[in-house]
């Protein structure tokens, strides 16, 4: 919690887009996401891409997570981070994404934008300490 | 230990150092932020209530500038017990006033856990009516753990969305404490919601949150205990209206709204509203308790009970109908006044209140902080009554040489 402004709190809109009906990774980040002192929006399933970009600016989040398990990643993140980029809202979101994305992937996701891709068995604490250390300053 | 207040108060100290010239500075970085705001950008006013949640030095002048393009919108507070339905509702809600051509702005307050100072806010799950429709501006808030902090925050929150044109504002939060009384106070018209069954008919007798009400809802209406409860209701708010006749209550004072607010302001003030030539105002006509009342007690407004199922959508029409109707009550009876009024010394008083609060913890640091000060007490070289002077007694010599009056 911030005293002296030092620290803002971060926040964060955790994701589930698609038809990927599996949300209890997202669960478990919202909730690691929540004792790390984050304040975090979630989703809810099957958000489609103008949702979660609605959402996003609306809340002006830091951080956007987004979980897929579908492998339709390639088709949505770009979706994703069109729509923040109509907004305005691209520049200053750090873009994670979450689940099950195969290695040649990662590399075109981070192309595009995309901060960091966390696999399955990625320890909770080193997510939360990549928030911390990426979270956009904000002028 | 000073605790998650010293945030936003001690950046409110730092700037008011920062404007020294008096009244409160627009950086021109926020005048930048506040035309975009103006001009109808999302990106914007989404930044302007961040700015606002995070107490971000020059919120005050942001906030301050806003003040001139309010005043518009209909604010609407909804309350209830966690799982009475709310989230549903105002979803419901949104989608029938942007079905008649209004905008919308909901801001849903969740509680932060006192721990980790983090929150899930959930309700943004429930919005499924809504989805892709900008022109419902949805944000969350988190209490932050501000004690008092959060009904500003969301107060300016709300002034944020009104600049920015919005026709209707729904304020949503969890009935569970003063805080969120709070919060629902700076609505014009407050909506509890009660769950069926939710308890035995003790509970409506008790102080608190069924105080509050302008328009009581049984929500989920269709299950087991509705009927009860929605008669429980109508009894209580019968038994409400009989004691606000009484003398103790005041003249033409919405008794519920009332605490805190001397009652001597609200005795004179019927002259600052719009003329009422309205007494046989159709508005009322639905609600015959109301129109007896209109010659009698002078104009009070008889909380409405109504029942909705918000996963259907059923009573949504009447429940808009019963704002309406509560917001023309307002404006015609001149009560609108006298709640803009009671609201803006409440808010006038909390900012008062933050500020000499944080002028209290800075003398606090001079002296070595709280912990020294506690051990003074503790092996008995003081007492906190002498240390609470000693902080103090300063600040009021300066008010008194301050006299506005000269005397």
């Amino acid at each position: 919690m911030s005293v002296e402004g030092a620290e803002r709190t971060i926040r964060c809109l955790v994701a589930k887009v698609g038809l990927d009906g599996h949300d209890r990774g997202a669960h478990v980040i919202a909730r690691a996401f929540r004792d790390a002192g984050f304040e975090v929006v979630y989703s809810g399933l099957h958000r489609a891409p103008e949702e979660i970009v609605q959402a996003a600016v609306q809340e002006d989040v830091d951080v956007l997570g987004i979980s897929i398990l579908s492998g339709a990643h390639n088709t949505l993140v770009p979706k994703v981070i069109d729509g923040l980029k109509e907004y305005g809202a691209f520049e200053d979101t750090l873009i994670l994404v979450g689940g099950i994305i195969p290695e040649d992937d990662v590399a075109e996701l981070k192309d595009l934008g995309v901060a960091e891709v966390f696999g399955p068995g990625t320890p909770m604490s080193e997510t939360i300490e990549f928030v911390r250390n990426n979270a956009p300053e904000r002028e | 230990m000073s605790g998650p207040d010293a945030n936003g108060e001690t950046g409110s100290a730092r700037e008011r150092s920062g404007s020294a010239e008096g009244g409160v500075e627009l950086r021109d970085r926020d005048a930048e932020l506040l035309e975009s705001l103006l001009a109808g950008d999302h990106r914007a006013l989404a930044r302007v209530i961040t700015r606002i949640e995070e107490r971000d030095p020059g919120y005050r002048g942001l906030v301050s500038a806003l003040y001139g393009h309010t005043g518009g919108a209909d604010v609407i507070g909804v309350t209830g017990a966690p799982g009475a339905g709310k989230s549903t509702l105002v979803d419901k809600l949104a989608a029938a006033y942007r079905e008649r051509g209004d905008t919308v702005g909901v801001v849903a307050v969740d509680p932060s856990s006192p721990y980790s100072g983090g929150a899930v806010l959930g309700d943004r799950i429930r919005m499924a009516s809504n989805v892709g429709d900008m022109d419902v501006f949805f944000r969350s808030m988190s209490a932050r753990g501000q004690l008092g902090g959060l009904s500003m925050a969301t107060a300016d929150a709300v002034k944020a969305l009104d600049a920015f044109g919005k026709d209707v504002i729904l304020i949503e939060t969890v009935g569970a404490g003063q805080n969120e009384v709070d919060v629902v106070r700076t609505a014009d018209t407050v909506a509890v919601l009660v769950q069926p069954g939710s308890g035995d008919d003790v509970q409506t007798l008790k102080a608190g949150i069924l105080e509050i009400g302008d328009v009581f809802v049984v929500n989920k209406a269709d299950v087991d205990g509705a009927e009860r409860a929605l008669a429980e209701l109508e009894e209580m708010v019968h038994r409400r209206e009989g004691s606000t006749a009484t003398p103790e209550a005041g003249a033409g004072h919405h008794g519920p709204h009332g605490g805190g607010v001397p009652d001597a302001v609200d005795a004179d003030d019927l002259d600052d509203a719009d003329d009422p030539d309205d007494s046989d105002d159709p508005d009322d006509s639905d609600d015959p308790d109301a129109t007896d009342d209109l010659d009698a007690a002078d104009d009070e407004w008889t909380p409405e009970v109504l029942g909705t199922v918000a996963e259907t959508g059923e009573g949504v029409e009447e429940l808009i109908a019963a704002f309406d109707a509560h917001a023309a009550h307002l404006r015609e009876s001149g009560e609108l006044a006298r709640t803009r009024r009671r609201r803006y010394a409440e808010e006038i008083r909390t900012l008062v209140r933050a500020d000499v609060g944080a002028l209290a913890a800075e003398a606090i640091e001079r002296r070595g902080g709280i912990e020294t000060l506690a051990d003074r007490v503790r092996t008995g070289e003081t007492d906190p009554y002498g240390v609470a002077a000693e902080i103090v007694d300063p600040i009021a010599a300066c008010l008194e040489a301050d006299d506005p009056d000269g005397e």
